[in-house]
């Protein structure tokens, strides 16, 4: 038997096969996030959301959804740039999907530790930009190209305190490739102590919070989709499972994405936060640092009303890059001092 | 007088309102959404579990079909044009004199209709319409909505006494027919 496994993972195919296995674990894992979201934000409303479905509490809600996006009329509109309007759900969940192959669950648990790992995840990010201002081109539709131009401004803003934040942490650890980030959060040599990155990026992680946030654009950030008078942006003519793909997906897939980058740049990915707590397998640290931040994003977006365009622009030019700056100077202030 | 506070007359200069530590409102905002996914929810899941709605809720519009003298007050009030009134007259023998009498034929109020103003109640002279609050009169075919005489009657049941007057309240304005002017 374990000659048979020894032989299985050292065959080039089944790993491959395992990686694309864990990527398209990521399709449910949207489901129940969405489920998740709907109760939460139910339950803060006073209200208790889908109960029906599946039984206990509703938990089959999102399922049925993604049944009925399939079952839906797929409409491509007349004036549309065809190959391009088809194209884009591809484009967008490659974004997505593209941040979970350097998220490490353990010392050698991860698709591939790049060296320059946290700068991959940041590009990989912004692929969906491009597909949502494919989207918004493709539709021939003044709504939807609005909310790509919307889209494409406001992640142009976003993108610079997200990349100082993480451009800080990767100062306190020396190195880019998450392993080693997640690594240089281990136990100090000289006290012993497991501190993770949040105790130096008390500045950094509310700022990469925001940011992560409005990359997801999702409220309060959410003005390129902005329900009320884009109808969703970009994504006004997309039906059935393109809309549920470059939509609903995306943006569960690629929230689950940026909050594990977090779990991974804050609170220490796969290590637990007492060296006591070892023989835990580190995947479970990972998916509960993970899960904290994700319900971070869910309750913000339950609590706060959305920005104005000129509101958002200015708290990102005025407010989170100057943070992000000063975090860099006290972080570097931090690499200097004896605590590190 | 407080300069934090907003002037009456809505002119009061936003800059000089009292400012909190930028972030504070943020997490007041945060904590009171957490309080509240944490306190229970006041869905009530209707079909499964009933709630019981205030006494004197608007439901259903009763009538009571012998106190009603085909005035068609109600009808012509009825800003909707849901009730239905046919009548005849009948002549009746009273001692030597005849006299004619309205006789109700059909009354019907179309729920489907009825927006539930309740004008028809208040302008009805001779209390021949009351508010019932029963509410469970769904339908599948919309024809159903349309309440007869007899189904309006049997809401009847359902109506409670009126309200006892506040103390030293007037009474009411109509004289009953039996103290008449004579």
């Amino acid at each position: 038997m374990a000659q048979l496994l020894q032989q299985a993972f050292s065959n080039d195919l089944f790993i491959l096969a395992l990686k694309l296995g864990f990527l398209l674990m990521l399709l449910p894992a949207t489901l129940v996030l969405g489920w998740v979201e709907l109760k939460l934000g139910a339950h803060m409303q006073h209200r208790l959301g889908p109960m029906y479905p599946g039984g206990f509490h509703g938990w089959a809600q999102t399922l049925a959804d993604g049944i009925k996006f399939v079952l839906k009329e797929n409409i491509i509109p007349l004036a549309a740039d065809k190959f391009v309007f088809a194209l884009v759900p591809f484009i967008t969940m490659l974004g997505a999907a593209l941040i979970f192959v350097v998220i490490p669950a353990g010392p050698n648990l991860v698709i591939e530790d790049l060296q320059v790992g946290a700068f991959y995840v940041l590009a990989a990010s912004s692929i969906g930009v491009i597909g949502v201002l494919m989207a918004g081109w493709s539709s021939a539709n003044k709504y939807s190209y609005m909310g790509a131009l919307r889209a494409a401004a406001q992640l142009i803003a976003y993108e610079l305190p997200l990349v100082l934040t993480v451009a800080a942490v990767a100062m306190l650890a020396g190195s880019l490739s998450l392993v080693d980030i997640v690594e240089a959060q281990g136990p100090n040599s000289a006290t012993g102590l497991w501190i993770p990155f949040l105790f130096y990026q008390f500045l950094g992680f509310p700022v990469y919070v925001a940011a992560a946030t409005a990359e997801l654009t999702r409220p309060p950030f959410d003005m390129p989709v902005a329900e009320a008078e884009l109808i969703t942006g970009a994504f006004t003519e997309y039906t059935g499972i393109r809309f549920a793909f470059s939509f609903f997906a995306v943006e569960y897939i690629s929230m689950i994405g940026l909050a594990a980058l977090g779990a991974v740049l804050f609170f220490g990915g796969y290590l637990p936060p007492i060296p006591a707590l070892d023989f835990v397998p580190g995947i479970f640290w990972l998916l509960l640092k993970t899960a904290i931040i994700l319900f971070l994003l869910i309750w913000m977006r339950w609590t706060f009303p959305r920005l104005r365009e000129d509101q958002l622009q200015k708290f990102a030019w005025k407010f989170l890059i100057p943070l992000s700056l000063v975090n860099i100077f006290v972080t570097g202030l931090i690499k200097l001092s004896p605590l590190a | 007088m407080n300069e934090n506070l907003p002037s009456p007359n809505g002119s009061g200069d936003p800059r000089k309102y009292k400012r909190t530590t930028f972030g504070v409102g943020l997490l007041k905002g945060l904590g009171i959404t957490f309080r509240h996914l944490i306190s229970p929810a006041v869905t009530v899941e209707y079909p499964d579990e009933t709630d019981k709605p205030p006494p004197r809720s608007r439901g259903v519009i009763a009538l009571k079909t012998e106190n009603c003298t085909v005035c068609m007050l109600c009808a012509r009030e009825c800003p909707c044009w849901c009730i239905y009134i046919d009548g005849h007259k009948e002549t009746r023998k009273e001692g030597k004199r005849s006299k004619k009498h309205n006789i109700l034929d059909r009354f019907a109020i179309d729920y489907a209709i009825c927006m539930y103003c309740g004008i028809c109640v208040e302008v009805c002279p001779f209390d021949a319409l009351f508010w019932s609050g029963e509410f469970e009169y769904a339908e599948h075919d919309i024809t159903g909505l349309t309440h007869e005489m007899e189904r309006l009657n049997q809401w009847m049941y359902s109506v409670l006494p009126p309200e006892v007057l506040d103390e030293g309240a007037e009474g009411p304005e109509v004289k009953s027919a039996s103290q008449g002017e004579g």
